[in-house]
């Protein structure tokens, strides 16, 4: 099946001469979660703007639904629906009427079942009367979310969606998100928080410096770079990591008491049957073992580094 | 053509007009009272006619000349500087509309308010003086070009204006003094030499005398010169917005 969002070659240099993208491909399949990492200024914003038209491409193209953006923008942007950084919302205007223009923008007649649903589905329904200068932030980010949401797209884009808000909220639109994706909508999200990637997406992109990194399916890539911890709880302290271990990467706690051992789950032995039996024939007893896999903020990092 | 995206705009736009009702309506009416009176009343006991007409019906066409143009520019600056400032000017350029879609949501809406206080005026103005005019569509023809080519240099300014002081500047100090040096209170062959010759140079003048023609019959310029220049000036901004558009310029980076 085609990709839903087809980007070759995308190339943006802003007017100061600033590059911004620098020839990224990408293919963004239909139905997918897709999570754009990167640090501050990688170009995370500037790929979402190019793609919904909200940026001038310098060279290369993209294609939504098959529809070239810049060529038929009209058809393309029709699938598209877009929850930005920044709030940006007609304090003036009620909840109620700020999706039902926005729905009008994108061509739709009023719909006011749908736009029910969706602010029922949003817990915004209480407020649809209400002015958006009086709601909470993580109120008004929903309403962004909802007018988003208000001409069903089949593509969404959010760009750091719950940036500032609360934990509890936080889980509340993992959960609309995750719906929305059963629904068979196309999610692209970017996100600092690490933690929310791990959790939603069905892959990862890393982006820096304008240029894709890597592209790959979440468990893949931890399984691929991540780094995996297991700690050993002793019977006895030891004063120092005895010699005969050395050819270990072990780390011995303050208290004494724990050895911790990093290994790479990507190296074809993990040493941890030798490593036990090393531990037995020296003489060390081990109460408990836990192991721990390394965040993909570890693997994020590690890549940024290895790549820059 | 999203016929639905313009209508969304305009009904915005309206909406928004409607919901400040007393200021939209009550501070040009007040304005015009206070001309009436002023100009009307106190300087037009001593000026008993121009052109042959009541000093206080002559200045009627510049009255409401003078509201449209205020009007116009404010609204459509404001209209389309709005979602700059809110950064709602997002959802115009994600969503399947064109540019010409939304000019005309926010323009149709900016001279639709002019209009609509310019019919008050006119409306306020049968209360001081007695009103006839000579050639009603005319002067219809007159408003609407008019409202609609300060609506669009309005919507210039609020997509050149990067903020709130810049959206008054143009409105305060070149188009109010363009209005009073225009002929709304006088005609330009009242003016001192130099100054008759200087006003010649001045847009505002053929649209107040157009205006004023399309009533009294009395213009300082032949009626299709005044036509002429607004048509002109109508292509000028239209020119202007069409490479706005086409280049992004202010609006896309």
């Amino acid at each position: 099946m085609a990709p839903i969002i087809s980007i070759k070659d995308l190339t943006k240099t802003y007017a100061s001469g600033t590059p911004a993208l620098d020839a990224v491909n990408l293919d963004i399949e239909e139905g997918e979660i897709i999570a754009l990492l990167g640090p501050n200024g990688a170009g995370k914003t500037t790929l979402i703007g190019a793609i919904c038209g909200m940026v001038k491409i310098t060279s290369g193209t993209v294609s939504v639904g098959g529809f070239d953006v810049e060529h038929d923008p009209r058809k393309a942007r029709a699938q598209i629906g877009l929850v930005p950084q920044e709030i940006a919302l007609d304090i003036f205007e009620t909840v109620w009427n700020s999706v039902k223009m926005t729905r009008g923008l994108f061509g739709y007649k009023p719909d006011d079942a749908y736009l029910e649903g969706i602010l029922r589905s949003l817990s915004l329904w209480d407020k649809k009367d209400s002015k958006n200068m009086e709601l909470s932030g993580g109120m008004k980010r929903r309403v962004m979310i909802a007018k988003a949401l208000s001409h069903a797209p089949k593509v969404l884009f959010l760009d750091e969606p719950t940036a500032g808000v609360d934990v509890a909220l936080r889980r509340d639109m993992w959960e609309v998100v995750r719906k929305l994706r059963d629904e068979g909508v196309t999610i692209i999200l970017t996100t600092h928080y690490i933690e929310e990637a791990e959790e939603m997406a069905d892959r990862i992109g890393v982006i820096n410096a304008g240029k894709i990194l890597l592209v790959e399916d979440t468990a893949t890539l931890m399984q691929s770079f991540g780094r995996k911890t297991l700690k050993l709880s002793l019977v006895d302290p030891l004063s120092t990591t005895p010699v005969t271990l050395s050819d270990y990467d072990l780390a011995l706690s303050d208290d004494k008491m724990t050895l911790t051992y990093s290994y790479d789950t990507r190296a074809e032995r993990t040493g941890i049957t030798r490593l036990i039996s090393d531990l037995a024939s020296t003489g060390i007893s081990v109460r408990d073992l836990e192991s721990h896999q390394s965040s993909l903020e570890d693997v994020f990092l590690t890549l940024v580094e290895e790549k820059s | 053509m999203n016929w639905l995206a313009i209508k969304s705009i305009y009904t915005s736009e309206m909406k928004r007009f409607f919901r400040t009702l007393s200021q939209s309506i009550l501070s040009p009416v007040l304005s015009t009272v206070l001309y009436f009176v002023v100009f009307g009343a106190a300087i037009g006991g001593r000026i008993q006619e121009v052109g042959g007409i009541s000093y206080g019906a002559f200045i009627v066409p510049g009255l409401v000349m003078l509201t449209v143009l205020q009007q116009s520019l404010s609204n459509a600056s404001f209209g389309i500087y709005f979602p700059k400032f809110t950064g709602t000017i997002f959802e115009l350029f994600t969503a399947p509309i064109s540019f010409v879609e939304i000019l005309i949501g926010y323009v149709g809406a900016a001279a639709s308010k002019a209009m609509i206080i310019a019919f008050v005026i006119l409306a306020t103005a049968t209360f001081f003086v007695d009103l006839h005019i000579i050639h009603p569509f005319w002067a219809l023809g007159f408003l609407v070009l008019t409202a609609v080519s300060f609506s669009l240099l309005g919507f210039i300014i609020g997509i050149w204006a990067s903020n709130f002081e810049q959206l008054q500047i143009i409105p305060l100090l070149v188009v109010t003094p363009l209005v009073f040096l225009g002929g709304a209170f006088y005609t330009a062959d009242m003016l001192p030499g130099f100054w008759e010759v200087l006003v010649k140079f001045n847009p505002v003048l053929y649209l107040i005398s157009g205006f004023r023609w399309s009533f009294f019959e009395v213009s300082d310029v032949p009626v299709g010169v005044s036509l002429a220049a607004i048509t002109i000036f109508l292509v000028l901004c239209i020119s202007a917005v069409a490479w706005i558009f086409k280049t992004g310029w202010r609006l896309k980076q």
